[in-house]
């Protein structure tokens, strides 16, 4: 296990001349991504969360949450946050994590994944990002007579992957299972279960937009101090500051609130027999808060921090030639994945609810 | 830039949670002996001496300050866990919050000693009220502007002029004002203003009540007619207010009453729409609670900096600016999000009340403490935009 900063700092030099927004934006196919993927590979980030036993970095929780809130600053069109997270799940049913790229799945609440006596898998997965990309899907799936949750791990060849991609253009296909014999399955560790993957992909996904908004405030300022208009910065204007300030509350509420949510589930986890709490045997409310909140909340500022960046920059910002759109059109996108922020409020408010009035400040107050 | 943005997942220490139900038992017992009422967020307003000097006696005032001085050398997140949980059970503390806030820092960093040994343990004591005198008719958010006058005299000063919107000056034992001591200079227009602690009962100084829309009395003014102040009433240094204002802001601007301020609506409003609510209610509620949750988590985060020994004035000025204008938007969603809820709901007539007094006192929570233009300009500052 490497030193969170040596972490860092390998991961930032890697996506600096690899993933370069600007550098990227300028290609017209997708062949940078092969020799991009090899150099991330070779520094063992896409299996950061995998244990080095099963193939992988042994990075801590915490480290790998860090990687994808850089990776969001870089808006990397690759499936990172992907391959972490199938090889998180693997690694929780003990299997050996392939090479390459891989995704994982459900992403929805309400899709399920049959597994059948005889060991085959059925179902379809809704929004599975990247699966056109990756070679192989790790899921959750519920054994059909009723007997818990399997982690299996599927070669996205077997199964019918359907075109499609995200508003930000990046694959995002619906994975169609019909008695596919997955590679293998284990069962999954009690207290494991589709809520778990789920809440893994939202924080990870919070991450990504956190720091894919610091980014876009980079930007936003770094252009309101270039560009002149009526003789002086527009960033001398009142009414830009002050829509950059708003900018910078937004940035900042999903910076607080996505590293709030990563640090509580590497807590939860790290702690001794550690799993995450949120399968209905021994759910913890203030994790669930903790994790719907910050989906909800980066998704809401997501939406608004993107308007204010693309009003400041203007018309070069609506432009495919500046790089303003690859983190804005993957802020729309990521809210969307690992369910929205309209779905986990609803989940949140009926927690609330149920309650009552007396319970919503300790709840709040736990940590 | 946003690289320099820094929101650490701060988590309180446990003594913390046991302080945390030390001080919920206390409030529990005094709502229970009839001391105050949770429900009258309104009730005068807070004011009460005889809760303030128990809350002394607990030693929940001036918990950081040194020990010589009557304070307990606690923690700064200590301090945090007693002020969210006063606020949100509507306590009585507006005696003593001014100056277990504010006033009694700036004392602490800038008061001569004899004023210091005198003060400070009565602020810790629960027995004084502190007024800040800031704004002036001509002087509100530009405070380099004021011009209320101290004039040089053997062995003091002489103060003449005007301050308003004092909040608590009628109740305020001590006040902290901003004077003139000199004039600005051609390239310093902060410069030539100095900060002194006025003792209320000095001769020449009246308080004339401001009634606001809510009915209530919290405004005043201030006048001076050659008030006389000692020359060791002066905090810090003559005409250099402007180098102390601001380092003690960030701890104004990112506590827990900045974003909690109409808290009571949003339990209210869980009241109101029961323990199944509709797909409507259930969403518009996760909403607001994340944001409130994000809230404390920023807010939590600054308080752990602070006591980190860290400044992070930005973060607390984006804390304030986003926390207040939360709080003021929730009595209006909470209001859309119960339109359709059944007249019969058990505490529909509380939630009415408590959401018409937020209603009204919403216009405020942008304005207090540096408005919501203010706030944004440090932001900008600190953005690298000006």
């Amino acid at each position: 296990m490497e030193s969170t900063s040596l972490i860092a700092e390998t991961a930032s030099r890697l996506l600096r001349h690899h993933c370069d927004p600007q550098t990227l934006n300028s290609f017209a196919g997708d062949d940078w991504q092969g020799p991009a993927w090899a150099a991330l590979e070779v520094a063992g980030l896409p299996l950061a969360w995998v244990p080095e036993d099963l193939g992988g970095a042994g990075v801590s929780l915490e480290d790998g949450f860090g990687l994808l809130s850089l990776a969001g600053r870089y808006a990397v069109p690759l499936p990172l946050a992907e391959t972490l997270l199938a090889g998180w799940l693997l690694a929780r049913g003990e299997i050996a994590v392939p090479a390459g790229m891989l995704t994982c799945a459900p992403t929805r609440r309400g899709d399920k994944l049959r597994l059948a006596r005889e060991g085959t898998l059925s179902g379809r997965l809704r929004a599975v990002p990247f699966a056109k990309a990756a070679k192989h899907l790790a899921v959750l799936a519920e054994r059909e007579d009723g007997r818990g949750s399997v982690i299996a791990l599927i070669e996205l060849a077997t199964a019918r992957v359907a075109d499609g991609r995200s508003i930000a253009g990046d694959a995002l296909n619906t994975v169609s299972l019909e008695a596919v014999h997955p590679i293998v399955t284990r069962d999954a560790p009690d207290g494991l279960d589709g809520e778990s993957l789920l809440a893994m992909g939202a924080a990870a996904r919070a991450m990504q937009m956190s720091g894919a908004l610091a980014a876009v405030l980079d930007i936003a300022v770094a252009y309101a101090n270039e560009r002149v208009a009526f003789e002086r910065p527009i960033a001398k204007f009142q009414a830009v500051q002050h829509n950059l300030a708003r900018l910078a509350g937004e940035a900042a509420a999903a910076m607080a609130v996505a590293g709030s949510a990563a640090n509580a589930i590497a807590t939860a986890l790290a702690a001794p027999r550690g799993r995450l709490p949120l399968a209905a045997r021994g759910f913890d409310d203030a994790l669930f808060l903790e994790v719907a909140a910050a989906k909800i909340r980066v998704g809401e500022a997501a939406g608004v921090g993107a308007g204010i960046a693309h009003q400041v920059l203007g018309a070069i910002g609506f432009t495919r030639e500046h790089v303003l759109h690859r983190f804005t059109q993957r802020l729309w996108a990521w809210r969307d994945d690992f369910d929205n922020e309209s779905a986990w409020a609803v989940r949140l408010g009926t927690l609330i609810a149920a309650r009552g009035s007396e319970g919503l400040w300790p709840l709040l107050a736990s940590r | 830039m946003s690289s320099a943005l820094t929101f650490d997942p701060i988590r309180l220490p446990p003594e913390c949670d046991r302080l945390r139900e030390e001080v919920r038992a206390f409030l529990d017992e005094e709502i229970a002996a009839g001391t105050y009422d949770p429900q009258e967020p309104g009730n005068d307003h807070g004011f009460s001496p005889a809760f303030s000097r128990k809350v002394g006696a607990k030693g929940w005032i001036g918990m950081t300050w040194p020990k010589q001085y009557g304070g307990h050398e606690r923690s700064f997140l200590e301090r945090y866990v007693v002020t969210e949980e006063f606020r949100v059970a509507n306590a009585p503390v507006r005696l003593h919050f001014v100056a277990d806030r504010q006033s009694g820092p700036v004392l602490l960093k800038y008061a001569n000693e004899r004023i210091k040994q005198d003060v400070l343990p009565r602020i810790c004591r629960g027995e004084v009220c502190f007024a800040i005198g800031m704004s002036e008719p001509g002087s509100g958010s530009d405070l380099f502007a004021a011009s209320t006058r101290a004039s040089k005299t053997k062995g003091g000063w002489h103060i003449n002029g005007t301050k308003v919107w004092t909040s608590n000056a009628h109740h305020a034992d001590y006040l902290i004002g901003l004077f003139r001591t000199s004039p600005a200079t051609k390239d310093n227009r902060r410069h030539g203003l100095t900060q002194f602690v006025v003792d209320m009962k000095t001769p020449g100084i009246t308080v004339n009540p401001i009634y606001q829309m809510t009915g209530q009395h919290d405004f005043n003014e201030v006048v001076f007619q050659d008030a006389f102040m000692p020359d060791d009433h002066v905090l810090g240094e003559v005409d250099g207010a402007w180098k102390q204002a601001t380092s003690e802001l960030a701890y104004e601007r990112s506590g827990p009453e900045r974003f909690l301020e109409t808290f009571y609506v949003l339990q209210e409003l869980v009241r109101v729409l029961g323990t199944n609510p509709d797909l409507r209610g259930a969403e518009g509620l996760g909403r607001l609670v994340a944001q409130v949750h994000a809230l404390r988590r920023m807010s939590v985060s600054v308080a752990g900096m602070l006591h980190a020994g860290k400044e992070p004035v930005v973060e607390a000025a984006i804390v304030k600016d986003v926390g207040t204008i939360w709080e003021q938007a929730l009595p209006h969603r909470a209001r859309e999000l119960a339109a359709f809820v059944e007249e019969g709901a058990s505490n529909r007539a509380t939630f009415e009340e408590q959401l018409r007094f937020a209603t009204l006192i919403a216009p405020k929570l942008t304005i207090q403490g540096g408005t919501t233009e203010i706030l944004r300009g440090i932001i900008a500052r600190g953005l690298g935009l000006r």
